[in-house]
């Protein structure tokens, strides 16, 4: 389903991905994890079509996500690390604008947004707005809406983060039921290991740009020797904490703080 | 065409359950047309020129469509802080539809606001010289309410966050509205005034409003128009330049 090669990514010096190659086939869990800065959600933004490789090759479902941009967004579906919904809009609204973006059939948009809203328990707030919603609620929203027009490959970059256990639980479990009933492929990352050893089926650990280890949960304990996925990770990429400088996002929310409620 | 009709409804959408916001952006132009208009009236009259109420109503109503349009199209900066701005940009469709709703939808929203503050005008005693040129009117409140919104996609689009924001407000907006002979008549202003009026599009909005609401105007209707017209159809090819570069 994915197929990365050689895939390199520089920033001016910064080589942010280093000579990356993996595979993920279809219908699978597959898990990218990382420490911050490790090159994940660039990866998935080329993956995405959101930034060009500097070298390297990719396809996604057969497709190179620099030469067919659209047909490569028609067949994905993305959560993003960052809250993507309208707040102004109700639950299906946004469900509704997302159909038409993604140029789902009336009839088909309804059923299929009704099943979803179902199906991730929030049809009974389907009229209200998203201001009103809970962090859990609004991650479960955004995830029926990247199923919606029903794409091959589900990327979910840190869907959890902010999330208290109970909001994870459900989300991971929905997203295994819809892997299960419509074999949607899902590329993951996180932070917190037993989601990753609880639901993915594959995991490749990226640190500095290069992938380290891949293989199973299991299979990456008993390489490393250590009992928890956690251990494993962190004897695969050290202890040392990485800097991160702040990014215009958050300069942004910042500023949204003390513009808030102008608008 | 369903794309474009979906992203224009929203702005529409957002601009209707936003009451309090609607009331409050009525307040600045009502200030102005009321305190403008009753206080420099006896002194206007004096100079010979008639009621300033009645001069100052079109520009005050193109100053409700200047900064509704703005507003509405530098929104995008918004829809940048709260993620939504990423949904529609990486959906499986033009960027330019994507920017051609917005925008549509910025202006209507304009005309929307406009019209609410005409009717105001309308209360406090602002009379239209004929009401057949009503019509006329609202064709030059479109044309004033496209070429700011496509104005405020094209500078949306280009600033990074909300520091440029004020940036914009004090060193674009202001001065597009005080440069524009809304408040005062463009005969017989100093060479270097006149000379800034003249470039000002907002000043071809106001004459295109003075002279079909009130019968008065320094250009001709049909300049106006075309000047307009033709500055709505340039703002658009850079605005929807400036937006497909957005990276999401």
């Amino acid at each position: 389903m994915i197929q990365v090669r050689n895939l390199t990514k520089k920033f001016g010096d910064l080589t942010a991905v280093d000579d990356v190659s993996f595979e993920v086939a279809s219908g699978e869990i597959f898990a990218f994890l990382g420490p911050n800065g490790a090159g994940k959600t660039t990866t998935i933004k080329m993956l995405t079509t959101l930034l060009s490789a500097t070298s390297g090759t990719l396809t996604v479902d057969g497709l190179d996500p620099s030469k067919d941009a659209t047909a490569v967004r028609q067949r994905i579906g993305i959560v993003f690390q960052d809250p993507s919904l309208d707040q102004e809009l109700t639950a299906r609204e946004n469900m509704e604008l997302h159909g038409v973006l993604y140029h789902v059939p009336r009839k088909l948009r309804r059923e299929r947004t009704e099943t979803l809203l179902k199906g991730f328990e929030l049809w009974d707030r389907r009229d209200s707005f998203v201001k009103e919603f809970s962090g859990g609620m609004r991650r479960r929203l955004e995830i029926a809406r990247g199923l919606l027009h029903t794409p091959r490959i589900l990327f979910l970059d840190e869907p959890t983060l902010g999330l208290d256990p109970q909001s994870r639980n459900q989300l991971w479990t929905h997203v295994r039921l819809l892997n299960q009933s419509e074999g949607v492929t899902v590329f993951l990352t996180t932070h917190y290991m037993d989601e990753a050893e609880r639901v993915a089926g594959r995991i490749a650990v990226i640190d500095h740009g290069k992938i380290v280890a891949t293989g199973s949960p299991a299979e990456l304990k008993s390489r490393t020797g250590k009992e928890s996925l956690e251990e494993a990770f962190l004897a695969l990429t050290g202890t040392a904490i990485r800097e991160e400088s702040v990014g215009a996002a958050d300069r942004m929310r910042q500023m949204a703080r003390m513009w808030r409620g102008r608008r | 065409m369903k794309v474009i009709y979906i992203l224009w409804l929203r702005e529409l959408k957002r601009y209707v359950r936003s009451k309090a916001q609607i009331i409050a952006s009525l307040g600045q132009p009502l200030l102005y047309l009321l305190v403008l208009g009753f206080g420099l009236s006896p002194i206007f009259r004096k100079a010979g020129g008639g009621s300033y109420l009645q001069f100052v109503a079109p520009g005050v109503i193109a100053m409700t469509v200047l900064f509704s349009a703005t507003f509405s199209g530098i929104a995008i900066l918004w829809d940048r802080q709260f993620g939504f701005l990423k949904e529609t940009l990486i959906a499986p469709v033009p960027r330019v539809q994507i920017m051609i709703g917005r925008t549509a939808g910025a202006a209507t929203v304009a005309m929307l606001q406009g019209t609410l503050f005409a009717l105001a005008c309308l209360l406090v005693g602002f009379r239209p010289a004929s009401w057949l040129a009503i019509p006329a009117g609202f064709a030059f409140l479109a044309l004033i309410a496209a070429v700011f919104a496509a104005f405020g996609t094209t500078v949306g689009s280009s600033l990074k966050d909300m520091q440029g924001f004020q940036m914009v407000m004090n060193f674009l907006v202001m001065p597009l509205f005080f440069l524009s002979g809304a408040l005062y008549p463009l005969d017989n202003l100093p060479k270097a005034l006149a000379a800034v009026t003249r470039v000002d599009p907002l000043t071809y909005g106001i004459d295109g409003l003075r002279s079909t609401l009130i019968a008065q105007s320094h250009f001709s209707a049909s300049l106006d128009a075309a000047v307009l017209i033709v500055l709505a159809l340039i703002l658009t090819g850079v605005g929807a330049w400036r937006f497909s570069k957005i990276e999401a």
